[in-house]
């Protein structure tokens, strides 16, 4: 039975989902960033359903580029995340509040 | 295959999220990448599975790895995560999401969720289209990754730099 593109959608909105929850739910900022990660990865998974299902290269190439983006974005949060435990000794993202006032 | 790869996949995502120690959520992570990267495969798309291995399981994890090293992170695994109000709303806010893009992708009415694969669909993702496309219509977008990646090197470097 071939699959179809409706359970690729589906498999990729629970991912997407699964991430949605960690981001909310767990206070450590490293895991909050793969959170991110996984919900980065459920969406390239749509558009690479979309494109193959249509028969458009686009959407694969547009993956190309996220993941471009995702390797950035890696570093410099990162880097980041870094930056913060030299300063505040902790990853936990409740007690990062230095940008609220 | 596809029910396979698909319940391993849900499977490490939610370990991953119920994982105390870091250690461990980055290795259901790096599962779950293998699980996505056979999936673009039952897709056809070659280049972007081994570019999802390469990439995100070869370079993003490795630095997450690193960098959780680096913190010794591994065994502070106290870090208050305990089960509050917070976390209940969130549960709830995320059913409804979860509800809403099912309904939005199942019931859109136009059938497009039926539609068979496209027959082309083992030509696209072969490095040559792939190749053909970055390097013609999307020649530009291209070269900016390139700006992008070289200002993402720049700022890891000054952010992850000691203050002096």
């Amino acid at each position: 039975m071939p699959v179809s593109l409706a359970s690729y959608l589906a498999l990729s909105a629970i991912l997407f989902t699964i991430g949605v929850a960690g981001v909310l739910t767990r206070r450590n900022a490293i895991v909050v960033f793969m959170c991110i990660e996984l919900m980065l990865n459920s969406v390239n998974l749509t558009l690479i359903a979309f494109s193959s299902f249509m028969g458009d290269i686009t959407g694969q190439v547009l993956v190309f580029f996220v993941m471009a983006v995702a390797a950035a974005e890696a570093a410099v949060g990162l880097a980041i995340v870094i930056s913060l435990f030299r300063n505040k000794q902790t990853v936990n993202i409740d007690e990062i509040n230095i940008l609220k006032w | 295959m596809f029910l396979i790869v698909a319940s391993l996949a849900i499977a490490s995502a939610l370990l991953m999220i119920l994982q105390k120690n870091p250690v461990m959520s980055a290795i259901y992570l790096i599962a779950n990448f293998f699980c996505i990267a056979l999936l673009y495969l039952l897709l056809q798309a070659q280049l972007l599975a081994v570019l999802q291995i390469v990439v995100y399981t070869g370079a993003i994890m490795v630095l997450v790895v690193f960098v959780i090293m680096l913190l010794n992170l591994g065994d502070e695994t106290k870090l208050t995560e305990k089960f509050d109000m917070k976390k209940i709303i969130s549960v709830v806010l995320v059913t409804g999401f979860l509800i809403e893009m099912v309904y939005i992708f199942g019931f859109s009415g136009d059938g497009i969720g039926r539609m068979p694969m496209s027959s082309q669909a083992a030509n696209l993702g072969t490095v040559e289209s792939m190749g053909a496309a970055l390097f013609t219509r999307f020649l530009l977008p291209f070269e900016v990754t390139s700006l992008l990646l070289l200002a993402a090197i720049v700022g890891a470097v000054v952010l992850a730099r000691k203050q002096s």
